[in-house]
């Protein structure tokens, strides 16, 4: 049995905690070992986006040594995992252990089609359902192929969503547009940010989308903030929270 | 310093205007995504096109000086040029030695990027820019704002209204096909009565000693088919081996430009026409520089396809004058700090790195992660500001120790839903200002956890 760190990224403990909790149930549905290390916080995004390789650092030393220990390390947001996968060579490059951990560790829906092989998932979900495909996780985890890409079509979102009862995917007219959020992009660009939501929000309503879906609970923050400000009746909802009630095989 | 979110605000406050130049670019996003779909071998030709690149700047000098030397077989005159300045020298001295006073240009990039038209114009030239898009700017007294579609910005209406003031066309009208047709009488006067014609350089080869032009307007053809003297103009990057890499290149080029399978003219020109002369001014201007910096080096891959400009969602909603740069967009804000980081520092930040630059780009510049990189480049030279940087400090100080994260954010859940609207969305909060803040759970993940295990 493989023991598994479940990283739940700051912003989620603090923000998001039923994103984190549906998280956990659908991994210890799987039957696997999960663990949380509580001396966890964050993945050094925010600082090293912004170009402060050096206040990121310490991060990405801490992330080695609370997850070192684990076979595999999953966390609810494809933004986070990339960030350890394709940024953290710079300060973790020749440290032992850290070659394992880039490559054991994965956003949930890829763990769930990767690494635990769920093949099948019960359950119900009967809602229009508009999939918010975020950047990193489409283009740096490539959980689906990006529509810039002319290669072979593939989603490894959908392939779980579409397995649900009643569950309604509905197409959008731009299926991978940034939604705008982009960390400090989100403040610094503040009025380029808002506008790309409130498109991103106008292709969902046009698709008569009742629910956003994404693993990506910072991009859904900044949707649910201009939905919300709008009194508009969308939801957003993490991925997590639709598998939990699921029976994954 | 240019200042690409407060240009950006301005030009999203035009709401109607911001989404019709998104549509108009998306819409040729679009096009490029049907034209790439029809070739089965698109992403290997992406590749191919990365290699030869990659392959080239490895051994630069060595193709820039057989170039030369199979340029000068041909009978074309080659000029050195290390900077914009001597660039301009150059081409003044050609004009100047034959007493010419009338030069109508075709589409270079590099000629805005050395700043040649004020520089003739203030020598008493008349420089007429023949491709649609640039003469309109040029008549506006703008620069592009757009390296494939000078004048994206513009609508019909707007450009009814300059040729109306500037070409007589009838007051009011906008009709595509009318302007057009003016403009192509206006332009072949220039034509006539050019003594010398300046081209851009799409590709020069080296094994043949050519240069290899693409347009849709055959006005580079008009251009240099007509005066005695073609000049064209190039940067040190441009140049591709073999004639046989150059198929490579004309597949991806167009299709990711513009979604037309190929340019409506790709005219090689491989020496003077009969008793005229040829010049190509070989220009650095920088290039060296970048070719030496291991990081950004790829970025002279480039072939200003201009499809990281289409695909940009920030681009898209801020229009190419919020760059404050010859070339904008995506790659821009790599090339142009660059140059002068201190007077671009902010571009390099007008990117959510959401990678559709990168996915899109035909010859596999790595844009969004080069982006990512110059973030920390900047921080080094100090160019972003102390606040800044200090907050970024203080955060990261923060989350690198458990207990006061969990102080910090034990404090802003408690307090945050407990203070007035007004202050919790006070100006200075940027977030709020079309946004809500998240609802402020009681309990973290990690106090939800605790009490389960209890």
């Amino acid at each position: 049995m493989p023991k598994v760190g479940l990283f739940v990224p700051c912003y989620i403990d603090q923000l998001y905690p039923q994103v984190g909790i549906a998280t956990l149930r659908v991994l210890r549905q799987l039957g696997l070992d999960v663990d949380y290390p509580e001396e966890q916080t964050c993945c050094g995004q925010p600082m090293a986006n912004s170009g402060c390789a050096e206040d990121a650092r310490p991060l990405a030393e801490r992330f080695l040594n609370v997850f070192g220990r684990y076979d595999y390390v999953v966390a609810p947001s494809g933004s986070c995992v990339s960030m350890v996968r394709n940024h953290y060579a710079q300060w973790l490059k020749g440290k032992p252990g850290f070659d394992r951990l880039r490559v054991n560790t994965f956003e949930l829906c890829e763990y769930l089609v990767e690494i635990a092989h769920v093949a099948s998932v019960d359950g119900d979900f009967p809602r229009r359902v508009g999939l918010l495909m975020s950047c990193h996780g489409l283009r740096e985890l490539r959980l689906a192929r990006s529509s810039e890409r002319m290669d072979a079509p593939f989603n490894k979102v959908r392939q779980l969503l579409a397995q649900l009862r009643g569950i309604e995917l509905v197409e959008v007219t731009r299926p991978d547009e940034c939604c705008g959020f982009g960390g400090t992009f989100a403040v610094n660009e503040e009025a380029v940010s808002c506008m790309m939501g409130r498109d991103r929000i106008a292709d969902f309503e046009s698709a008569k989308a009742e629910v956003i879906a994404g693993y990506d609970m910072s991009c859904l923050m900044h949707l649910d903030g201009l939905i919300r400000r709008a009194r508009k009746p969308l939801k957003v909802l993490h991925v997590a929270e639709i598998l939990q009630g699921a029976k994954l095989a | 310093m240019t200042d690409h979110a407060a240009k950006a605000a301005a030009f999203v406050a035009d709401e109607p205007r911001t989404h019709w130049h998104d549509q108009a670019l998306w819409f040729v996003r679009l096009k490029r995504d049907r034209q790439a779909a029809s070739i089965p071998e698109w992403e290997a030709l992406r590749t191919a096109a990365a290699s030869i690149k990659a392959h080239t700047l490895s051994r630069l000098a060595d193709y820039l000086e057989e170039f030369e030397r199979n340029a000068q077989a041909n009978g074309i005159k080659v000029h050195w040029a290390r900077d914009g300045a001597e660039h301009n020298e150059i081409v003044y001295r050609i004009l100047s030695e034959r007493g010419a006073t009338r030069l109508v240009k075709s589409k270079s990039m590099l000629t805005e990027e050395c700043h040649l038209n004020p520089y003739l114009e203030a020598r008493g030239i008349e420089v007429t820019d023949s491709d649609l898009g640039e003469r309109i700017v040029q008549l506006r007294h703008e620069p592009p704002s757009h390296i494939v579609l000078p004048a994206i910005h513009l609508k019909k209406e707007d450009i009814g209204d300059l040729f109306h003031e500037k070409l007589g066309t009838e007051a009011g009208a906008s009709d595509p096909k009318y302007l057009t047709e003016a403009a192509r009488r206006h332009l072949r006067e220039r034509f006539m009565a050019a003594e010398v014609g300046l081209t851009g350089v799409n590709f020069a080869i080296a094994e043949t000693g050519g240069v290899v032009v693409c347009t849709n307007e055959g006005n580079a053809d008009m251009g240099t088919g007509l005066p005695p003297v073609h000049i064209a103009c190039m940067g040190v990057e441009k140049i591709i081996p073999r004639l046989e890499d150059l198929g490579v290149f004309t597949r991806l080029l167009a299709r990711s430009a513009t979604g037309q399978p190929v340019t409506t003219y790709t005219s090689h020109f491989h020496g003077p026409v009969r008793g005229g002369e040829m010049h190509v001014v070989i220009v650095d201007n920088g290039r060296s520089a970048i070719l030496g910096n291991e990081v950004f080096r790829r970025s002279l891959s480039c072939i200003r396809c201009g499809a990281c400009m289409n695909t940009c969602p920030v681009f898209r909603r801020s229009g190419g004058y919020s760059y404050g740069y010859t070339v904008p967009g995506p790659i821009g804000s790599i090339l142009a700090p660059l140059r002068e980081p201190e007077k671009y520092g902010t571009l390099p930040f007008a990117s959510s790195l959401c990678g559709s630059c990168s996915d899109v780009c035909p010859v596999k510049i790595d844009l969004h992660h080069e982006l990512y990189e110059f973030r920390q480049e900047l921080v080094r030279k100090k160019v972003v500001p102390w606040s800044k940087r200090f907050g970024m400090a203080v955060l990261g100080f923060i989350l690198a120790r458990p207990w006061l994260y969990r102080l910090a954010g034990k404090l802003a859940r408690w307090i945050v839903p407990r203070l007035p609207r007004s202050l919790t969305y006070a100006r200075y909060n940027a977030w709020g200002r079309q946004r809500e803040l998240p609802a402020m759970p009681r309990e973290s993940f990690r106090d939800l956890i605790r009490k389960e295990s209890a």
